[in-house]
C-alpha cells in the first residue's frame, strides 16, 4: 500500500466515528394527534429521540396495544456495539500502518458482515416487539401485528411510520466505501507494477 | 321658536335618509329568508374586505395576542387577534373550578389578604412588562380594584404567579403603571381613607372627610430578572380620588402621570359632589427623583400588615409571607417631586403619546380634550408659573402647560390611544363612538360610530414608544341587540377596528368574558417562541411529589392522610385506596407524569367540597377531602386524557372512625406494563 492508500485507510477507520455523533437510524411516527411527529432516534450506544421524553411517550402509545415497553437498557448490544465500533477503528488505523493490503481488504469485509449483521439484529428486535403483545392490551386487533418497517414507510393502525437510516449509517457506509477504495486501488497499483517489471526469460 | 324651526329643517333630510337606510335594511333582512334578526345597528361602515381581513384559515396562528381584564370576574382572558378567537382565560383573584385554582391546596395561599382569603375581585387593567420602553412580553401585571391588590402573571405559562397586596389604599383604580423598563410598577388609590398611619384606617366620622381623608401612590420594585414585585415606598398624597395613571416616555421618562377627581372632597352624594369643581388635577409626579428622595433618607416608616403571596417555581405551590412596615414619602417635603396640572371636569383617562411630548387628558364630563405639552410644563416648572398650591404641592397655571384642546371631539371623552402615525384615537362614551384626530394641530379627522357606549380602546402598544399601528379595540359597555339574546344578562362586546388606512373601517363583532375594563396586545412571535409545553418532572420539587408510580404511598399521622399518587394514560397509582377513615382529612397528591404536551389529567373525588384540580404534565396539585360517611367513594380523572379516559379511575373505601381496616394501596392485580415506570430513572 502507497502513502495515498494508507491515508484512504485512515479515512475509512475514522468514518465510523460518524457513529458516536449522529444516530444509525431514525423511525419517525405520524399520527393525527402528533402534528408535530414523534421521532425514535437510535444510535450504537442509546436510544433517543426528537425530545427528552420521547421514549415514554412511545412506551404510553404502545402499551394500549401490549407492546413491552422499550429501554435502552434491554438492549445488550447497545453495550457492547460500541466497543466492536471502536475495535473497527483502532484495527482500521494500524492496518494503515502496516500497510498490507490483504489485511484491508479482510478487514472491509469483517466491517460489511458486522453490518449485515446489525442490520438482521435491528430487524428481529422490531418482530420481537411487534409481535411479542400481552394477551392483556386493551386494544386488540384479529391478526394485527405491528412491526415497524425496517425501511420504507407502513401504516399501524393511526400511526403512519417511516424508518430511514440517519447519518451514523453515513459512517458505516463511508469506512466500507474508503476501504474498499484502499484495497482496490492499492491492487491495481501493485498489478501495474507487476505489469512494467520486465520478466526474466529464464523463469 | 325660530331656531327650533331652523334645527328641524336641517335635521329633516337627515331624518329622511335614515329612514331610507332604515327601510333598506328591512328589505334586505326580508329577502334573506331565515328572518333572522339582525344587530339594529348594522355597520355601514364595515368594508367589503373586512371578512378577509379577520380570518385566520383553520390551523393558522392570529397575528398578535391581546390580554382583556375580565372587570368583575377577577380574570384575564387571552384573545387571538384579528380573528377574536378566545385563547385562555387566565384566574387571577377569582377561584376558578375549571382547573382548582384558588381551591386546591397549592394555589390557595394566592388568595390570601390581610382580611383573610378573598376569593374574588374586580380586575381593570392589564399592563403589559416593558424594556425600553416597548413591551417585551415576559410579564403582565394586573389590578385588583376592590380589596387592593397587584398580581403578575408568567407569560412563559400564562398563570398567576405573584399577588401582592397594597396597604394603605382603598380601591387599586389608578394601578398598575410598569415604567420603561419595569423599574417600578405603579398603583395608585382610588378611594382616599383616613389612614390611622398604623396599617390600618381610622374609626372617625364621615363628615371628617376634608380633615382626615389621604389617598397613597405606591411604588412596587420589580425584580429585573425574575419579575418579583416589592413594595418600595408610597406616597402620601391628598384626599382625591386617583382615577388613571400613564407614564411618560423619552423627555418625560422619568415621569408619571395621575388624572385624579373629587378635588372638592366629596364624602358623599360624590356624583354631585365630585362634580362640581370646573377643574380637577392632573397629578405629576417624577418618579426618579422620588426614588432619589426616597435614598436619601426622606423616608418615615410606619406599621402595615398586608400580605404578599408569591408561587414557587419547583413545588407549584404559593406561599403567603405578611408584611409588617411600609416606607413613605410626604410630597410636602419633597420639592420638585410632585405638581398638580389643572384639568377640566373630572378627568378619566390620562395618555401620553409615543414622543413623551404629549400628555392628552379625557375629562368624561368636559367638552373638549386637552393636550399638555410636557416642554411647556417643563418651562413652567422653571419660571414657577404656579396657580397656588394645594396640600404643599404646587399648583401649575392651565395656560402655562396647555398645548391646545381637541375642539368638539363628541360627548363623554374616556381613553386614548395612539398609532405611531401622528394620530390619537379618543373613545367618546356617550356619543358611542371612536374619534380620531392629529397630535399637530388637534383636528377631528375621522370618526366611527361603536356598538355600544365604547369604555376603553387599546391599539397593540399604544401606550408604549412603538405602537402597532394596524388595529383597534373598541371595548364596549352596551351589547343590547349585537348577538342573538340570551336572556337579560349579556355578554359585553368588543370591536375590532382598521386603523390602517385613512378612514377607519370596522372589522368584527367579538362577545367577550365579564368586563373588560382595558386591553393590551403584542404581536405573537414575543410570546409564542418561550411558551411551556409543560413541565419537566426532574425539576418538581414539590415535597409531596411522586415523580415515578414506585413512589406512590398512602400515609397516615393521626387523622390526617396523605395519598401520594401518579396520573398517567390511562390510571392512576393507586387507584384502590383502603383505610381511611370518617373524619380524615385526606390530602391527594397527585403527580402527572406526563412528558408529553397537551396531556393534562383531572382529578376529582365524589363528594369532595371543592373543585376538581387539572394537573398539568410534570406538575403534582393536591385536592383536600374530609369524607363524612363510610362507604366507597369513586375518583377519576376529569380531563379526556386518552382513548381509555373512561377507565381512568379507582375507589378509595372509607370506614368508620375507630375502624381497624389497616391503609392498603394498590393497583392492579398482578404487575403490569407500567409506562410511567418505563423511562423515568
Amino acid at each position: 500500500m502507497k502513502a495515498f492508500h494508507r491515508v484512504l485507510m485512515i479515512i475509512a477507520a475514522l468514518s465510523l466515528g460518524l457513529l458516536f455523533l449522529f444516530p444509525m437510524w431514525k423511525i419517525y411516527l405520524k399520527a393525527p394527534q402528533y402534528p408535530e411527529g414523534l421521532e425514535m432516534h437510535i444510535w450504537v450506544n442509546k436510544i433517543s429521540g426528537s425530545s427528552e421524553s420521547v421514549l415514554q411517550n412511545f412506551n404510553i402509545l404502545n402499551h394500549y396495544i401490549g407492546m413491552e415497553p422499550i429501554h435502552a437498557e434491554s438492549f445488550a448490544e447497545l453495550k457492547f456495539m460500541p466497543y466492536i465500533v471502536i475495535a473497527f477503528m483502532i484495527t482500521g488505523v494500524l492496518i494503515a500502518l502496516i500497510g498490507k493490503r490483504n489485511l484491508a481488504g479482510a478487514w472491509t469485509g469483517l466491517l460489511m458482515g458486522a453490518g449485515a449483521a446489525g442490520i438482521f439484529d435491528f430487524y428481529l428486535w422490531l418482530v420481537k416487539f411487534g409481535t411479542n403483545l400481552s394477551p392483556q392490551a386493551p386494544i386488540k386487533v384479529p391478526g394485527m401485528t405491528y412491526i415497524p418497517p425496517l425501511l420504507g414507510r407502513k401504516t399501524l393502525l393511526n400511526f403512519e411510520a417511516l424508518s430511514l437510516p440517519a447519518l451514523g449509517s453515513l459512517g458505516i457506509f463511508l469506512a466500507i466505501l474508503f476501504g474498499i477504495l484502499a484495497f482496490y486501488l492499492s491492487y491495481r497499483t501493485a498489478k501495474k507494477k507487476v505489469a512494467n517489471t520486465p520478466v526474466h526469460s529464464a523463469a | 321658536m325660530e331656531t327650533l324651526i331652523n334645527k328641524l329643517k336641517t335635521a329633516a333630510p337627515k331624518a329622511a335618509l335614515l329612514m331610507a337606510i332604515a327601510a333598506g335594511s328591512a328589505l334586505q333582512s326580508c329577502s334573506k329568508s331565515d328572518g333572522s334578526g339582525n344587530g339594529g345597528a348594522t355597520a355601514d361602515a364595515l368594508s367589503s374586505d373586512a371578512a378577509s381581513a379577520v380570518y385566520v384559515a383553520p390551523g393558522k396562528h392570529d397575528e398578535l395576542y391581546s390580554f382583556l381584564s375580565g372587570g368583575f370576574n377577577g380574570q384575564v382572558s387571552v384573545y387571538g387577534i384579528p380573528s377574536g378567537r378566545l385563547l385562555k382565560i387566565i384566574p387571577v383573584f377569582s377561584q376558578h373550578a375549571e382547573n382548582g385554582y384558588g381551591y386546591n391546596e397549592e394555589t390557595k395561599a394566592m388568595l390570601n389578604t390581610s382580611h383573610g382569603f378573598v376569593p374574588w375581585d374586580d380586575l381593570h387593567h392589564p399592563k403589559l412588562s416593558r424594556a425600553n420602553g416597548t413591551t417585551d412580553g415576559r410579564w403582565l401585571f394586573v389590578n385588583g380594584n376592590n380589596t387592593p391588590r397587584v398580581a403578575r402573571i408568567d407569560l412563559k405559562t400564562f398563570e398567576t404567579v405573584e399577588i401582592m397586596e397594597i396597604p394603605n389604599s382603598a380601591g387599586n383604580h389608578c394601578s398598575p403603571y410598569p415604567t420603561n423598563n419595569n423599574e417600578y410598577v405603579i398603583a395608585g388609590t382610588r378611594f382616599s381613607v383616613p389612614l390611622d398611619m398604623k396599617g390600618g384606617t381610622s374609626d372617625v366620622s364621615l363628615e371628617n372627610y376634608e380633615k382626615e381623608f389621604r389617598g397613597s401612590i405606591s411604588f412596587i420594585k420589580i425584580d429585573p430578572k425574575e419579575g418579583d414585585m416589592e413594595l418600595d415606598f408610597q406616597i402620601l398624597v391628598p384626599g382625591f380620588d386617583y382615577d388613571l395613571a400613564n407614564g411618560g416616555k423619552g423627555p418625560s421618562e422619568d415621569w408619571v402621570f395621575f388624572t385624579t377627581y373629587n378635588s372638592e372632597k366629596a364624602g358623599t352624594l360624590k356624583e354631585i359632589g365630585a362634580s362640581q369643581n370646573d377643574k380637577d388635577y392632573l397629578a405629576a409626579i417624577n418618579w426618579k427623583l422620588a426614588a432619589k428622595y426616597a435614598k436619601e433618607g426622606k423616608l418615615h416608616e410606619m406599621p402595615a400588615n398586608y400580605y404578599h403571596n408569591k408561587m414557587d417555581k419547583g413545588t407549584h405551590t404559593a406561599k403567603s409571607t405578611v408584611k409588617k412596615n411600609v416606607r413613605y414619602l410626604l410630597p410636602e417635603e419633597c420639592p420638585g417631586m410632585m405638581y398638580l396640572l389643572p384639568a377640566p371636569k373630572s378627568p378619566h383617562g390620562i395618555d401620553v403619546d409615543p414622543s413623551g411630548e404629549f400628555m392628552v387628558v379625557s375629562g368624561k364630563l368636559a367638552s373638549a380634550i386637552p393636550v399638555f405639552s410636557f416642554a411647556k410644563m417643563q418651562d413652567a416648572i422653571k419660571n414657577k408659573a404656579f396657580d397656588g398650591e394645594k396640600n404643599g404641592i404646587p399648583v401649575l397655571k392651565y395656560e402655562s402647560v396647555l398645548k391646545g384642546e381637541v375642539k368638539e371631539p363628541g360627548l363623554g371623552p374616556l381613553h386614548t390611544e395612539f398609532d405611531g402615525k401622528g394620530n390619537a384615537y379618543t373613545s367618546m362614551f356617550v356619543s358611542s363612538e371612536v374619534v380620531k384626530w392629529k397630535l399637530n394641530d388637534l383636528k377631528v379627522v375621522d370618526r366611527i360610530p361603536v356598538y355600544y357606549s365604547v369604555g376603553h380602546l387599546m391599539i397593540p402598544g399604544g401606550d408604549t414608544k412603538e405602537p402597532y399601528g394596524k388595529y383597534l379595540v373598541a371595548m364596549n359597555k352596551i351589547t343590547k341587540d349585537r348577538y342573538l339574546p340570551t336572556g337579560p344578562e349579556l355578554a359585553h362586546a368588543a370591536q375590532l377596528i382598521d386603523i390602517s388606512g385613512e378612514k377607519m373601517k370596522l372589522l368584527l363583532d367579538f362577545p367577550t368574558v365579564a368586563e373588560p375594563h382595558y386591553a393590551q396586545a403584542i404581536v405573537a412571535n414575543k410570546v409564542a417562541p418561550n411558551s411551556v409545553k409543560f413541565h419537566k418532572l426532574d425539576e418538581n420539587k414539590h415535597p409531596q411529589a411522586a415523580r415515578k408510580e414506585s413512589e406512590a404511598n398512602v400515609t397516615r399521622k393521626g387523622n390526617v392522610v396523605h395519598a401520594k399518587m401518579t396520573s398517567i394514560r390511562s390510571h392512576f397509582t393507586p387507584d384502590n385506596i383502603e383505610g381511611v377513615q370518617v373524619g380524615d382529612t385526606v390530602y391527594f397528591h397527585v403527580t402527572n407524569l406526563e412528558q408529553d404536551w397537551d396531556v393534562p389529567h383531572g382529578f376529582a373525588v365524589m363528594g369532595a367540597n371543592t373543585s376538581e384540580t387539572l394537573i398539568m404534565p410534570g406538575a403534582t396539585q393536591t385536592l383536600k377531602w374530609v369524607p363524612k360517611k363510610a362507604g366507597v367513594y369513586p375518583m377519576y380523572c376529569t380531563d379526556f386524557c386518552s382513548a381509555l379516559h373512561q377507565e381512568m379511575q379507582g375507589y378509595i373505601r372509607v370506614s368508620p372512625k375507630g375502624s381497624n381496616v389497616p391503609i392498603k394501596f394498590s393497583t392492579g392485580k398482578k404487575k403490569q406494563n407500567i409506562p410511567g415506570v418505563a423511562s423515568t430513572k
